[in-house]
């Protein structure tokens, strides 16, 4: 196979093609850049915002009174103290321009007596969560910014790339080296500056509700290229993801939005509402945040009490017909296709990995500790805390990903020119054009069992024994991965994309792991078995880094004084 | 007792010289075709080349195929307890098994179209 990689220079390169990507191109393209945006899969279909079925928060004040600072008061509660706040000040300041550029560019907002209607979601004050019908939130926005990235003359796109390294020279990132999948090549790209938008981690878990391409590459990118991550050891878990009957063609965070309208009540294997054991009275409505929701059906089932499949039931056969169809009109007819009729029975859901709090650290201009690299979207750690409020990725993935548009532009005209890599691409072309080993074990086989770990050890509910457990497989697959490429080497080599994704997840899960056994209590999506409690002194970020090989986690020495959200 | 559902699947790089291959895959009902070819790559065989991003949602719509010669998305296409035929799109060019170039031209990688400079 050919060894010499195609060389491509441009300004501005994007990585990741999701909300946060696209706004990034389509920003840095309207300050004048030529920008490259590249994805792993197909522009704009992967990654988590075309999955997202409803809800995108925002103060908007459209039906009724609203402000930023009442968003930015609840982001930090649901957060429990870990918030950056210039970050999430940030997301609850700008979400509303964001949100009417959305609507201007064509996404159509759901609308009561002309105004934009807001849903009420758990952890919010009011209602704040703008939506599109019928949970199409995620296509719809993820389709108006294709099309206005489509329409921008200066920004170039390329599916099928996997980003296998930076290139870091003289202390700078200077663009990345790609796998093209579809035929086999190393790619190197030199850019003025580079913004990573590749999203979260759920793929690490067995049971997730993003899709196969959020294995946490950007993360493992940055810290390659030496920029430390925050809050790693936040996963949050969305309580009710679908578990049973099996159901084909639906998202399984499905039921957020049936709650959103319909309230629902979660029932165990009793029937019985259980949520007030742990502390929150529901009664039909739907007010238990995310990661008390996923405590009290985890421990429902530690308990005996849970629906057969091991979860809970969520059941609205109190609803009326008339009521599902009024708000959920075609679902319910894909709902039938299924064998599922909400009016004559519950389902079954259990918490499943949804989101990740933490990340690459970053300012509020989007930029990590390290020049010319940027990042946008869930990539970016902080913004959310130990628990990230429903409705705020998607602000999230817009207002950064807008804000690390601006801040690469402004990067890449500062620059004369596009820096070259000096040698830094050598070792990531070598690797791609490799040979692979000749024996190899099954790649696809190895990535199931660290979502099995990940999912058994690592999930919500955590032990110290559990999280060392988990250290001893990684550090086992790590040692079978090698430092060889699997595969031929050829076109769409899948035991090649497995074993890049490996070598990212594989990094990933430790850094998640080993900030999860360094933290000894239990806050928000991090809950310790063997230290139940929320202490004072963890009001800290830890920050995991890259040293030579070797993963530090490393804690401010004093935990941080309480800023009261204005 | 368990029922097994039969993918017959078409493997190669090249359309003219292509192979047939078939894998018996546990059948639950509620599956998707998506879920048997994935059950291959993890059991079988991990060289099998499929396209998707996410998995049960049909959001992606990246994991179109054809089964007996027609065209659907594999992971609403429900995997059946009987023979199933698996094939590339045929008016797409070829990328490997089950993949083709589905992408729209303006969204593929061409190092033509984007511009390219020499080795510095």
């Amino acid at each position: 196979m050919s060894t010499s990689p195609v060389h491509i220079e441009t300004d501005v390169l994007v990585i990741g093609s999701g909300a946060a990507g696209m706004y990034a191109a389509i920003e840095a393209a309207r300050a004048g850049c030529r920008v490259l945006l590249i994805d792993r899969s197909l522009i704009g279909r992967g990654g988590a915002t075309v999955m997202a079925q409803m809800t995108v928060a925002v103060a908007l004040g459209e039906e009724a009174p609203d402000h930023w600072s009442h968003h930015y008061k609840d982001t930090l509660t649901a957060g429990r103290g870990l918030c950056n706040e210039p970050l999430s000040q940030l997301l609850c300041e700008q979400g509303p321009e964001c949100i009417r550029e959305m609507e201007a560019w064509g996404v159509g907002w759901a609308r009561k007596d002309g105004k934009i209607t807001s849903a009420f979601a758990p952890g919010h004050d009011r209602p704040r969560c703008v939506y599109v019908d019928f949970l199409n939130t995620g296509p719809a926005v993820s389709k108006t910014l294709r099309t206005a990235v489509y329409k921008l003359k200066s920004v170039a796109r390329a599916g099928d790339l996997c980003v296998v390294d930076l290139i870091k020279s003289e202390g700078e990132v200077r663009g990345a080296v790609a796998w093209h999948a579809g035929s086999g090549a190393p790619v190197v790209i030199s850019a003025k500056a580079t913004a990573v938008a590749t999203g979260g981690l759920t793929r690490l878990y067995r049971r997730n509700s993003a899709s196969a391409n959020m294995g946490g590459d950007g993360y493992a990118l940055c810290l390659r290229a030496g920029a430390p991550l925050i809050d790693m050891e936040f996963v949050q878990f969305f309580p009710i993801g679908h578990l049973a009957p099996r159901l084909i063609g639906m998202d399984p965070i499905m039921w957020d939005p049936f709650r959103y309208k319909l309230g629902g009540r979660l029932l165990n294997r009793d029937m019985q509402e259980f949520t007030d054991r742990y502390g929150v009275t529901e009664d039909g409505r739907y007010v238990i945040t995310r990661d008390l929701g996923t405590y009290a059906i985890l421990k429902e089932v530690e308990a005996g009490r849970g629906s057969p499949h091991g979860g809970a039931y969520l059941s609205f056969q109190h609803v009326p017909e008339a009521k599902l169809r009024e708000a959920f009109g075609p679902v319910i007819d894909r709902l039938a296709a299924n064998g599922i009729d909400l009016t004559k029975m519950p389902v079954e859901v259990a918490p499943i990995a949804h989101y990740h709090m933490g990340g690459v650290a970053a300012d509020v201009r989007m930029r990590t500790e390290v020049s010319g690299l940027l990042v946008a979207g869930e990539a970016v750690g902080g913004a959310n805390g130990a628990n990230r409020l429903s409705g705020n990725a998607i602000t999230e993935a817009l207002v950064f990903g807008r804000e690390a548009g601006r801040t690469a532009a402004a990067h890449a005209k500062a620059t004369k020119a596009v820096p070259a890599p000096n040698g830094a691409a050598d070792e990531a072309v070598a690797l791609i054009a490799g040979d692979g080993p000749k024996e190899v074990p099954n790649s696809a086989a190895m990535l199931q069992r660290l979502q099995a770990v990940m999912a058994d050890d690592v999930g919500p509910l955590r032990t110290e024994a559990g999280l060392k457990r988990a250290l001893a497989v990684v550090a086992d697959m790590t040692a079978a991965l090698g430092d060889r490429p699997f595969g031929d080497g050829g076109r769409f080599d899948m035991q090649r994309l497995d074993w890049f994704d490996l070598r990212n997840m594989l990094t990933v899960a430790r850094s998640v792991t080993e900030a999860a056994l360094a933290r000894t209590e239990s806050r928000g999506a991090h809950q310790r078995e063997d230290f139940p409690g929320m202490l004072p002194e963890w009001r800290l970020n830890q920050t995991v880094r890259l040293n030579g090989g070797r993963l530090e986690v490393s804690r401010p020495p004093a935990p941080r004084t309480e800023v009261a959200a204005q | 007792m368990t029922e097994t559902a039969t993918l017959k699947i078409w493997r190669g790089e090249d359309p003219a010289a292509g192979r047939w291959e078939a894998h018996a895959v546990p059948f639950e009902r509620g599956q998707s075709v998506l879920d048997g070819l994935r059950w291959i790559r993890v059991n079988k065989d991990p060289s099998l080349a499929i396209r998707f991003s996410c998995i049960n949602a049909n959001a992606c719509k990246e994991c179109m195929m054809e089964l007996d010669g027609e065209t659907v998305y594999a992971c609403t296409a429900r995997l059946e307890p009987r023979e199933m035929t698996l094939s590339p799109l045929s008016n797409k060019t070829l990328v490997r098994d089950l993949v083709t170039e589905i992408a729209p031209p303006a969204e593929r990688f061409a190092a033509e179209r984007i511009a390219v400079k020499e080795k510095p």
